[in-house]
Formats: structure tokens, sequence, C-alpha cells
């Protein structure tokens, strides 16, 4: 058996009502001579097959860090800790061979830039042909009908024709097509999306978000998409989570978090997101900057620029309350759902 | 008539403001060289035949796609790049011209821009300060002067000038960069500031801010914006008209209630019809448009929206369409907006 396929087999009993992605208490750290950058602070994350889970937040609040360690795509310099279980294997403790099988046979990523993942001097045919071979051992002509497959399913027009094409030659939208056929090769069961539409122009980022969700229905895949964009987890997620300084903050169904944010910095980011009906409106800002990761407050990391701190923000980092069912969110105004209403209307805010 | 911007504003009852910056069929082609003896084998035709006007006063949205001219106009109307056909008038006087017209020294201390990367504008070897105060120190204001000047500025860009004013750019965050740029752009109290995609690379917080800065500023200074963004949200929070791009041409312009609540042109609705929903009950299955803008190397012939266009027919290869007018200032290029274009849908969408 392939490797891959062998990692695939590994990753079979999780089908079965466990969840995807199991992450807890991750914390990751870059050590330096001179700093220690605390990237992100005890996140806990689930995923279940099938499921797509938008991380939302501004630069530098962690999403990338958190969903390259997901994959163990970290320099060196990183320190990481907690548990990481994808497809029920333990990540942390992989060594580099199930980690090689692991990465395109289990879990695959695509970049903002496609060129981070598309070699230049290859074809785009050539590229996923090899990633089919490698992971598979299957022969040349089945790897090849393969890549003319995978470039029909992120519709790619005139796909026999593109497959001898080089990276540089297509156009912006078809080349993060291109990425997407590539990490599809090898029929991940979890794909991790970093900011993929952002660079695009609208009328092409709705067209990739929507090849993103058919493909997810259609393979059964489990995403992790992460964005600064609300818009874009409106039209892809079935849940968000909302980082903040290295912290996940809220988090909850998407419609009822975008239409009733518990957390005053998800409440602040929204009330911040132009959309139409402001014209001539005063818009609402959030006073001051993130906090230095090289130097977090004691306590709730939002509570120097928070309009409604008060002492107990500062005495810890607040726990989760659950005001209703799915719904989360670490602050201390938040309060925990009684037990008989846990199943009730979701507290007003 | 005295230099000072508030005698240039439009007063009430004085009728129809006359345009501070007309523009008349602006034209920039990029040669493209290949080969090794580096010929040019291609034109890029980035703007090709622009024409509008920039009321006193008002902000002139410009929106459409990545490629489609928007930067490439603003480098024109800020003189940076020398147009290749047509040309402009600010105040009525024609800019450049010889004889009679407004010397270009004397526009470029009127006209203002602000870019999209913080960094491009700012001297990283200089203190914020005297980046501000550079020109107008370099206009023969005298050192004093313009250092208070400075002060002023940062102050009312939201930059306490005690803590900010001895900082080098590197040790600001792109909003406080940004807000820097704006300050030094108004540093020589000009009348029009074009700001190019100025919030396009902030978080969406910090974009808050500085959009709500820019319309105190406007106010505060009475200024003429020209805002260009890909943004669609954005220009509309800001914009009183708006204008939109394809390929190097203007597919429809007006004010910012008609073009965002009866747009016209099949282009400009497909680009209100992309924005993300940010309501996961309201999800399409189907993009308004499909593939990538063409190439502006080699545009199609007649209209250049064509071959994305759900609407197109054989005239639409044919002849270019030229702007309808729909009233109020409201004007679209498409064969159906045009009654007797011998498009089968024409004249249904006249006002
Ligand atoms: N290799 C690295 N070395 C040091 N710091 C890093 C490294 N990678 C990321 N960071 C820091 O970690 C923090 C989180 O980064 P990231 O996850 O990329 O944020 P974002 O939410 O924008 O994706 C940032 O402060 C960033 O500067
Ligand atoms: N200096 C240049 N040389 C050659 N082509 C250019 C140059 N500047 C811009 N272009 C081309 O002109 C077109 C319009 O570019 P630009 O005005 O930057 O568009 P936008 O700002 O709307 O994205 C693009 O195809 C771009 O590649
Ligand atoms: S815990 Fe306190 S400081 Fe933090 S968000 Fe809640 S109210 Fe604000
Ligand atoms: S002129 Fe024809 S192709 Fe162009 S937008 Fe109108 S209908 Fe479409
Ligand atoms: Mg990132
Ligand atoms: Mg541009």
């Amino acid at each position: 058996m392939s490797g891959a396929a062998a990692a695939r087999e590994a990753a079979r009993p999780a089908a079965n009502g466990a969840p995807l992605v199991r992450v807890r208490d991750l914390t990751v750290r870059f050590v330096s001579r001179d700093a220690t950058v605390c990237a992100v602070n005890g996140v806990d994350l689930d995923l279940a097959a099938g499921e797509v889970l938008c991380i939302l937040g501004e630069s530098g609040s962690g999403k990338s860090v958190s969903l390259r360690a997901l994959m163990r795509l970290l320099p060196r310099t990183a320190r990481v800790g907690g548990s990481v279980e994808v497809a029920g294997q333990d990540v942390l403790a992989m060594d580099e061979r199930r980690l090689a099988d692991f990465r395109g046979g289990v879990v695959s990523m695509i970049f903002q830039e496609p060129m981070t993942a598309l070699d230049p001097v290859f074809t785009i045919g050539r590229q996923i042909a090899e990633t089919v071979r490698r992971h598979e051992g299957v022969s040349r002509a089945a790897a090849e009908a393969r890549a003319l497959e995978l470039l029909e399913l992120v519709q790619i027009p005139s796909a026999r024709r593109r497959l001898s094409a080089y990276p540089h030659e297509l156009s912006g939208g078809l080349r993060q097509r291109a990425m997407i056929a590539v990490a599809l090769a090898c029929r991940p069961r979890l794909l991790l999306a970093d900011e993929p539409t952002t660079a695009l122009d609208a009328t092409v980022q709705i067209q990739i978000l929507l090849l993103l969700r058919r493909l997810q229905e259609e393979l059964g895949m489990g995403v992790i998409f992460v964005t600064h964009d609300l818009g874009v987890a409106g039209e892809i997620a079935d849940r968000v989570a909302v980082m903040y300084a290295g912290r996940v903050v809220e988090e909850g169904p998407v419609g009822a978090l975008l239409a009733a944010p518990l957390h005053p910095y998800a409440r602040g980011l929204l009330g911040a997101t132009v959309h139409a009906g402001l014209r001539g409106a005063r818009l609402t800002t959030i006073p001051g900057a993130p906090p230095s990761l090289e130097r977090l407050p004691e306590g709730c990391a939002f509570a120097p620029r928070c309009a409604e701190a008060e002492p107990a923000c500062l005495a810890a980092v607040p726990a989760p309350r659950r005001p209703a069912p799915g719904r989360m969110a670490r602050c201390v105004r938040v309060g925990d759902a009684a037990p008989a209403a846990a199943a009730g209307a979701p507290r007003a805010v | 008539m005295s230099e000072t911007p508030t005698d240039h504003r439009p007063g009430p009852g004085n009728g129809p403001a006359r345009p501070l910056l007309l523009v008349r069929d602006l034209v920039k082609h990029f040669p493209i060289r290949g080969g090794l003896l580096g010929r040019p084998v291609g034109t890029v035709r980035a703007v090709d035949g622009v024409s509008f006007a920039v009321r006193a006063g008002e902000t002139l949205g410009i929106v459409g796609e990545s490629g489609c001219g928007k930067s490439t106009t603003a480098r024109l109307l800020m003189r940076l790049l020398e147009p290749d056909g047509g040309g402009m008038a600010f105040d009525g006087a024609p800019v450049g011209a010889s004889g009679g017209g407004m010397a270009l020294k004397e526009y470029r201390r009127q006209v203002q821009m602000v870019f999209q990367d913080s960094y491009a504008s700012l001297n990283p070897r200089l203190p914020i300060e005297d980046t501000i105060a550079f020109a107008p120190r370099v206009h023969g204001v005298p050192a004093r002067e313009a250092g208070e000047r400075a002060h002023a500025l940062l102050a009312a860009v939201g930059l306490d000038p005690a803590q900010f004013a001895r900082r080098y750019p590197h040790e600001l965050s792109g909003g406080q960069r940004q807000r820097v740029n704006i300050a030094r752009a108004l540093a020589l109290n000009p009348r029009l500031v074009l700001l190019d995609e100025p919030v396009s690379a902030l978080d969406k917080s910090v974009e808050a801010q500085v959009l709500n800065l820019l319309a105190d500023l406007k106010e505060r200074f009475g200024l003429t914006y020209v805002f260009i963004s890909h943004d669609l949200n954005v220009v509309q929070w800001i914009s009183d008209r708006v204008l939109v791009m394809y390929l190097g041409k203007v597919v429809e312009e007006g004010p910012v209630e008609a073009i965002y609540e009866r747009p016209a042109h099949p282009y400009t609705r497909a680009l209100l019809a992309s924005r993300p929903a940010m309501d996961p009950a309201r999800r399409r299955t189907e993009p308004p448009l499909t593939g990538d803008p063409p190439n502006p190397v080699n545009p199609p012939s007649g209209c250049r929206f064509r071959t994305r266009c759900p609407f197109a027919e054989p005239v639409c290869a044919e002849r270019a369409p030229a702007a309808a007018d729909l009233g109020g200032g409201h004007a679209a290029a498409c064969h159906m907006a045009l009654p007797g274009s011998g498009h089968s849908r024409a004249g249904r969408l006249a006002a």
C-alpha cells in the first residue's frame, strides 16, 4: 500500500463520529535572542468531517501560524505546545516520513499567492501528475488522466490544453484554480486555506469561493479557511472562530455570529466593516491597536481597547463562556447559559 | 482671485459649480517590448479615451477590477505620466499647455496624491515631521513655519506631534504611516487630493479610522477627492459620484445612489452582485461573472465587456457603445441603454 493510502487508512476510524480535527491548548512561540513572540496562546479547535470553519481575525492575530501548526509547516524557531490531532493522528508526534505521507495525503493547503505552491519551471499537468505518483505510486498514464480530471474538477476551461501550460501563462483566477487542483491531487480529507481569495477581484473571488464550497461538498472535505474578511466568512463558513492576539475569543455558527457577535472585539470588527447602507454615517472604530505579542497583558488581551472593561477582566484570561448551544466567547461580560436554558434562546446582548 | 482653498468652495446658490478638474479623451498606451532587441511587440491600452469631470467639493469614486486602468488614470491626473492623447483643465485653465495654461509646477502644488503602499512616498531616513515639511520647504516656506505646519498637520491626522514627530516610518504601524502620507499630501494646501487605494492595505478596524479621518479633513479643509478603490462598499460610503471602469474605458458614471440602486451597465451590475453577502441565508449558487478580465493588450472589438456579458449580441462586437444619458448625470456605455442601437433590448433601460 502506498504511503498516502496508508495514511488515509490510518485516518479511517475518525470517520465514525470522532472529529476530523481536534486541537487543544495550542501554543506557538517564536524564540530568538532578543525576543519571544507569543503568536498563538492556547487555541482549541474542533472540526467535523465535511465542515467548513473560518478563522477570522486581523493581521498578526495568529491565523496563519495556527493553520501552519496543523500541518507542521512552521520554521525551526517555533516552539509548539498543546495537542493537534487530525483524522485521529497525533500530528505533533509524527516523524518526517509519516509527515510526508500526511501532507497531501490527509491534509493539504492553499495560499493567497498561488506561486507559493506552484513550481514555475514545470507545467501544471506535470506538477499534478508528479504529486499523484509520489503519493500513490500509480502509473504515469493514470497520473496524467488524474491531472486532467482535476483540472476539469476545478473548472479550468480547455483543461486538456492547460495541462501543458506553465503557471505564469495563466491568469490570476486560473492560477488559483490550478493551485487548488494540485492541493486536491491526493483527495485530502482536510483542506487548509490561508486567505486564498484575498488578492483576487470581487468578481473572481466569488467564483473561487463558490468552487471551493462545491468541491468541499462533493468531496466531503473538512475545510479550515483563514480570512480577515467577514463577508468571505459569510459566503463560505459553517462556523466561525474569531482570533485576537493568538486566542480564539469567540466561536459560533456563522449566521448567529455575524448577526449578533457576543465578544466586544467581534462586535467592534463588525461595526468597523464598511457595508452597504452606511453611507453618510460615521464608522464605528476600535480605538488603539492590538497588544505586542512580546508582552501580552495579563487577563483579557482586548482590555486596553475595550469600552466595557472592568477589574475582573484583568485578573485572568477570561474562561470560555457558553451562553447558547454552539456559541462560545471568552469575555467576563458574557454569561454562561443556565443549565435549563441551555437549549433555549440565545442570551440577548 | 486669492489662492486659499476656501475661496473655491462652491457656495450655496451659486448654480452648478464649474468643474475643478475636467478630463477629455485621456489616453495612455504602454509599449510591450520583446525579443533580443527590445522592439515594441504590442501595446497595453491601459487608459483608452477617458473623459470625466470632478466638481469642486465632491468625492468622485473610481471602481473597477485590477488592471482596468485606475492607477494609470490617477498617475495621469497627477501628471506623473504624460498622456499620449487628450487633455485636462484645472479650474478652467488647460494644464501644462504652452501659453495661457496652468504651469505644471503650479498644478502639482494644487493636486496631491496618496498611494496604497504607505511606505512608497515616505523617505525611510527622515523623521516624519521632516517628510511632511519637505515640500513646503522646497516651495520656499521658512524652516520654522514649515515645521509648525508639519506639527499642525500631524495633530490634524490624529498623531500627537510630541509623541510622533521624530519617529521614522518603520517605527509606525501601517495605519499610522497612511496618516502621515495624508498629512504630507495636505502640506501644500492642495485643492484636489487623489487617493489611490488608500485603505486597501489596512486592517478593517484601521480602515474605518482612516476613512473617518478622510471625511473630517475634507470638511475641515474644503478638499475635493478622487477616491480609487476596488472595494465597492468603501466607494459607496465615501463618494458623491462614481465612475466605473473596464479595460481602460469608463462604462458607467453617475451619482452614488444611481450607480448602487439603479446600475444600468451589465458590468456594474455584476460587480455589485459579486460583493459577499455578509448573510449566509442569502448565499448564491452561481457567480455573477465567469472568467478573469481579458488582457488590455488585445481588448475585444466593439464593447470591451462583450466576452463576459450575458446580453452580448452581434452589434456589441461591431460597434463600441457610446455613453447613453440616463438623466441626472447618470450615463452608461451599453447598447441596451441606447435607443435605436440595434440591440434587441435597446431602450428598455432608459430612465
Ligand atoms: N517565523 C516567524 N518568526 C517570528 N515571528 C513570527 C513568525 N511567523 C509569524 N510570526 C509572528 O506571529 C504573529 C502571528 O502571525 P500570523 O499567524 O502570520 O498572523 P495572521 O493572523 O496575520 O496570519 C505575528 O506577530 C507574526 O509577526
Ligand atoms: N508602466 C507600465 N508599463 C506597462 N504596462 C503598464 C504600466 N503601468 C500599468 N500597466 C498596465 O496597464 C494596465 C492598467 O494598469 P493600472 O492602471 O495599474 O490598473 P489598476 O490600477 O486599475 O489595477 C495593466 O494591464 C497594467 O499591467
Ligand atoms: S473580558 Fe472584559 S476587557 Fe475583555 S472583552 Fe470582555 S469586557 Fe472587554
Ligand atoms: S454593449 Fe452589448 S456586450 Fe456591452 S455591456 Fe451592453 S449588452 Fe453587453
Ligand atoms: Mg496570515
Ligand atoms: Mg491600481
